[in-house]
């Protein structure tokens, strides 16, 4: 059979990749001198060897990676947890370990480990989301990363492993689960903005009518009645669990969020910065290179978790909404492979990527434009650094290995 | 086995989801970059740093070319902590002559204010210390020089009509928007007068700077850059020398001398002692110097009295009268006035000194009469073949005496002017009723005492306006803008005194006689025609002030002056041989008599107030 990789894939990663790498570029070159010991020169190291993991990724057998999901899985836990005992701390978080002059982030690495045994376990023709039987195996392998990660002190890096969710439903969870965190959300952002017994006074106007609607059936009310309560519940209570659970500055990030804080210089210098870098690009953006906000440092992070500003800035509206499109092209892909995939374990592994791959986008562009609290994790493919760059290579590529004999198109 | 194909439209309610978010960004970033200006603005905010450079303030020339102001280097010594390695501070403080701790504490507020802003470290180093510290520049990384200029003075005098520069406050700023704080502003004098001009124009230069405001190089290549624009020089109407031969002359006396070139109303010497060093009002002292000179309430050192000290101008004001009553047709070439040891008047008596009589005009002026001035005023007043009443004669005598220059400023470049006093009629109407005075009740005006005030100025003008024969031009001090030869064109309009050239002509031969063979001797210059009148202003209870108006050559005035020695006692004593030397300086630049020249520049007046 002839192996046919997927070119449209290929073609967005290096388009992306090569954003990234301008991007890197423009803030950190000096005129003048060529170096590999500055930004652009690692992140030029770190592309050379991601495509070279790439291409290495694609002579593998198409059954490897099912085979090798569980020791992988195995393999990167063991990291998280000998980082969570012997990792460095950079910036608050115990997340790197650090190997000679090197730092790896096993964290990204786990995340990949994560889908593709989450793929396997769902590729079980046995396994039935709708049993619990099933579904508590599936949670314990998303849950194990997820604390420890957390007990790395970085609530960031975990938090895309619950878009995973997406990927679940996709399988066959119950819509429940997302309708759920919808209600959740909503209830959640009705309290930042109105006072406690107005968000009650409407819950109950709106269980009262549906009661009334309801009122012949009667093997709803119960039901009703129960959900009345865990929503009254949640109420009264969130404001507790948000204040006990949440550290202080992510409080402050949230708050900044939804302009309960009023900052541009403490808290919400960077988000202000990062707007400034992006709404001062315009239309065309200022060119290549001739970013002032980001070349100059008032962006922090600017190579890094806040890499969209440089985008922004220099390549304007035209330049973030093409990143925009490549990266829904990528995951629209992702999916359209996997739908026609014969196989399971490919169908939902590409679920698992483009779930961690839009968490990812979601949550990083949206809080360089203040959609989204701050919360620091890599653009993917886009964002300088090598772990964050060979983890993602490593997801799509799998992808792409495992994908090339489907019949797709 | 379970068949997942059934959720199979699942797919497009996650599309749909990931498809809104996306759309959401989008529309977001439309607003974000094209929409809202805001952030193009805050961006250039941010990273453009407008620095402006100071102008370097004009030159200021006497009439001659030489300096008089110009500006001088000065260099702080900055410091940026950032890049402070391996400071040797002992041989640092060494070479600023401060202690250590000192230093050290210097170093620690810099740094409390930023690491990266280059901080002020010391002010105004000497060259010697300028000079040692880039010498060893390789072992002062962190610190440079910053060079900015103040002004230096090359004279020790004229400190009144230079003025001084000082740095603008917070209503000059509201009411220029030029200047920016630590910007300097002239605050007296021709500093003053002149800012526009001296000023120049600030240059501007746009840079980058990043988040810790450090320089980054150049915005736009410099595109937007303007260079700054050097201010005007000046050229001003002052002699130097003759200045600084004044202030000599006056020193140890209160009062001024006002000398004026009759020809252009230029003013080429402005003594008011006592005086101070300009050199004073400059550099990191110059706060602590003005308090001193400002709380000096014994001697007003920075009270400008050519300018602003109001005299009864006493005998001096005899010329004023000899005009105006020739103009008034009171009195002509013929006219004589008898004077017995002065003139009486009901039971009073204005007394006089004993000279021939009666006199005319040449005479009156020669010998200095009282008792000619007080008849000539009683005629003119009450004359009522021209006047129908004694205000109707007295508005006119009063409208030919202001338009001498007395009772009201000259408006030119000279600040701070009073305006003295010429009382009107309304004046002595509310003082003692309308039709209630005639000429005996205010006599003493005839001879320049009473209710009459003048400045040093307007007697120096007087008398150009009598060398000129009928005109005068405004007193002024700046002769050239921009280029030597341009003229200051703001003041050379003639102004008629009203006089006829005519009448002229005997007060002149009277101020000549005065000098030959009058009261005002000691003001002769060997080898020319000097007229002079002297006066002697009462000023009880304390000693009379010494008043006396000259000009010389008589056939073609080249210089004008009036002289006032406070509580010098007669005009003949102390303000006659300083004026008899200031025009021997100007006319000849030489002295003929320097032991008259020691004997004056060296005594002193014992003032007790």
């Amino acid at each position: 059979m002839k192996s046919r990789f997927d070119k449209r894939l290929i073609v967005y990663y290096l388009i992306l990749v090569f954003i990234g790498f301008l991007s890197v570029l423009s803030t950190s070159y000096k005129q003048g001198h060529f170096s590999f010991q500055t930004s652009y020169g690692y992140q030029l190291i770190w592309i050379a060897t991601s495509i070279i993991l790439a291409i290495v990724i694609c002579v593998f057998n198409n059954r490897f990676f099912w085979h090798a999901a569980p020791w992988l899985y195995t393999f990167f836990t063991i990291m998280l947890v000998v980082v969570v005992l012997f990792g460095t701390e950079r910036s608050g978080a115990k997340s790197w370990l650090g190997i000679g002059n090197f730092g790896i982030q096993p964290a990204e690495f786990a995340k990949y480990a994560t889908c593709l045994f989450l793929a396997r376990r769902l590729s079980d023709m046995h396994c039935d989301l709708s049993k619990k039987k099933s579904l508590i195996p599936i949670l314990v392998i998303i849950g194990i990363p997820i604390g420890l990660i957390l007990l790395q002190n970085d609530t960031g890096s975990a938090l895309p492993l619950l878009f995973l969710v997406f990927a679940l439903f996709r399988e066959g969870l119950t819509p429940w689960i997302l309708i759920i965190a919808v209600c959740a959300v909503v209830l959640f952002v009705l309290l930042v903005y109105l006072p406690q017994w107005i968000v009650f006074a409407l819950v109950v106007l709106l269980f009262a009518w549906m009661m009334f609607r309801l009122r012949k059936r009667k093997k709803y009310h119960l039901g009703l009645i129960i959900v009345f309560i865990i929503v009254t519940t949640y109420i009264f209570t969130v404001d507790l669990v948000y204040n006990q659970v949440l550290k202080p500055h992510q409080k402050q990030r949230i708050e900044l969020l939804f302009g309960k804080i009023n900052d541009t210089k403490g808290i919400g210098y960077n988000v202000n910065q990062a707007k400034i870098a992006i709404g001062s690009g315009g239309f065309f953006g200022k060119g290549f290179g001739n970013g002032t906000q980001t070349k100059l440092n008032f962006v922090p992070e600017q190579v890094t978790d806040f890499i969209f500003c440089t985008i922004g800035e220099e390549g304007g509206f035209v330049g973030t909404t093409f990143v925009i499109v490549i990266f829904v092209l990528l995951i629209g892909r992702i999916i359209s492979i996997a739908e026609k995939s014969q196989n399971a374990f490919v169908r939902s592994y590409g679920y698992c990527i483009a779930s961690i791959f839009f968490a990812h986008v979601a949550i990083n562009i949206g809080m360089t434009i203040g959609l989204m609290p701050v919360i620091g994790i890599p653009l993917p493919f886009i964002s300088y650094g090598g772990s964050s760059l060979w983890a993602f290579t490593l997801m799509l590529f799998t992808f792409v290995m495992e994908s090339r004999n489907d019949n797709w198109d | 086995m379970v068949n997942r194909d059934i959720y199979k439209g699942r797919q497009f309610i996650i599309l749909f989801f990931f498809g809104i978010v996306a759309i959401i960004y989008v529309i977001r970033l439309f607003f974000l970059q094209v929409i809202d200006d805001k952030w193009k603005s805050a961006a250039e905010n941010n990273a453009i740093r407008r620095i402006v450079n100071a102008a370097p303030r004009g030159v200021i020339y006497d009439r001659n070319g030489a300096i008089l102001v110009d500006n001088e280097m000065s260099y702080d010594l900055m410091v940026v902590p950032f890049n402070v390695k391996d400071l040797d501070t002992i041989e640092l403080s060494f070479i600023l002559g401060i202690d250590t701790a000192d230093l050290m504490a210097r170093l620690r507020k810099a740094k409390a204010y930023s690491s990266y802003v280059p901080s002020v470290l010391v002010k105004q180093l000497t060259p010697q210390m300028n000079a040692y510290i880039l010498e060893r520049s390789h072992k002062y990384k962190g610190f440079y020089v910053y060079p900015r200029t103040v002004r230096k003075y090359h004279t020790s005098g004229a400190a009144h009509s230079l003025g001084y520069i000082a740095e603008v406050n917070y209503n000059d700023m509201e009411k220029d928007n030029y200047y920016a704080l630590g910007d300097y502003i002239g605050k007296s004098g021709i500093e003053r007068y002149y800012e526009t001009d001296l000023r120049g124009t600030k240059g501007v230069r746009y840079v980058l700077v990043d988040n810790f405001r450090r320089d980054k190089g150049s915005y736009k290549n410099g595109e937007l850059d303007i260079d700054a624009v050097p201010g005007k020089s000046l050229w001003c109407s002052i002699d130097k020398e003759l200045q600084e031969y004044g202030e000599k002359l006056m020193k140890g006396k209160r009062g001024s001398i006002v000398a004026i070139e009759p020809s252009s109303g230029e003013i080429l010497a402005l003594v008011s002692s006592p005086s101070y060093d300009p050199s004073l009002l400059i550099g990191s002292d110059r706060g602590k110097n003005y308090m001193k000179l400002q709380n000096d309430s014994v001697n007003k050192p920075l009270f400008n009295r050519a300018l602003m000290a109001q005299y009864p101008p006493g005998s001096t004001f005899k010329l004023v009268n000899a005009l105006v009553f020739q103009q008034a047709h009171i009195v002509n070439n013929s006219t004589l006035y008898s004077c017995s040891m002065g003139y009486a008047y009901g039971n009073r008596k204005l007394g006089c000194h004993g000279h021939a009589s009666p006199l005319d005009i040449i005479g009156s002026v020669q010998n200095s009469c009282n008792a000619w001035y007080c008849r000539g005023l009683v005629s003119m007043l009450e004359n009522r073949k021209y006047y129908k009443t004694t205000e109707d004669a007295y508005n006119h005598w009063y409208k030919m005496v202001t338009q001498l220059g007395f009772g009201q400023k000259f408006n030119s470049d000279l600040p701070y002017e009073l305006t003295g006093f010429i009382p009107s009629a309304e004046f002595y109407n509310k003082h003692y009723g309308q039709g209630r005075w005639k000429a005996t009740t205010i006599n003493s005006i005839s001879i320049g005492q009473g209710e009459i005030n003048a400045t040093p100025i307007q007697l120096a003008n007087l008398v150009s306006t009598i060398a000129n024969r009928g005109y005068y031009y405004p007193p002024h001090i700046v002769k050239a803008i921009g280029h030597k030869d341009s003229l200051n064109t703001s003041f050379n309009q003639k102004k008629q005194s009203g006089i006829e050239s005519k009448y002229f002509e005997p007060v002149i031969l009277g101020m000549e006689r005065a000098v030959t063979g009058g009261t005002a001797r000691r003001a002769a210059v060997p080898g020319y025609r000097v007229g002079a009148k002297t006066g002697t202003a009462q000023n009880p209870p304390y000693a009379d002030h010494s008043l006396l108006v000259c000009f010389a050559p008589l056939e073609n005035p080249k210089i004008a002056i009036s002289v006032i020695v406070e509580n010098g006692g007669f005009g003949a004593t102390w303000a006659a041989p300083i004026a008899s030397l200031m025009m021997e300086k100007y006319l000849t630049d030489t002295i003929t008599r320097p032991d008259l020249e020691a004997s004056i520049a060296n005594r002193s007046i014992y003032y007790v107030k």
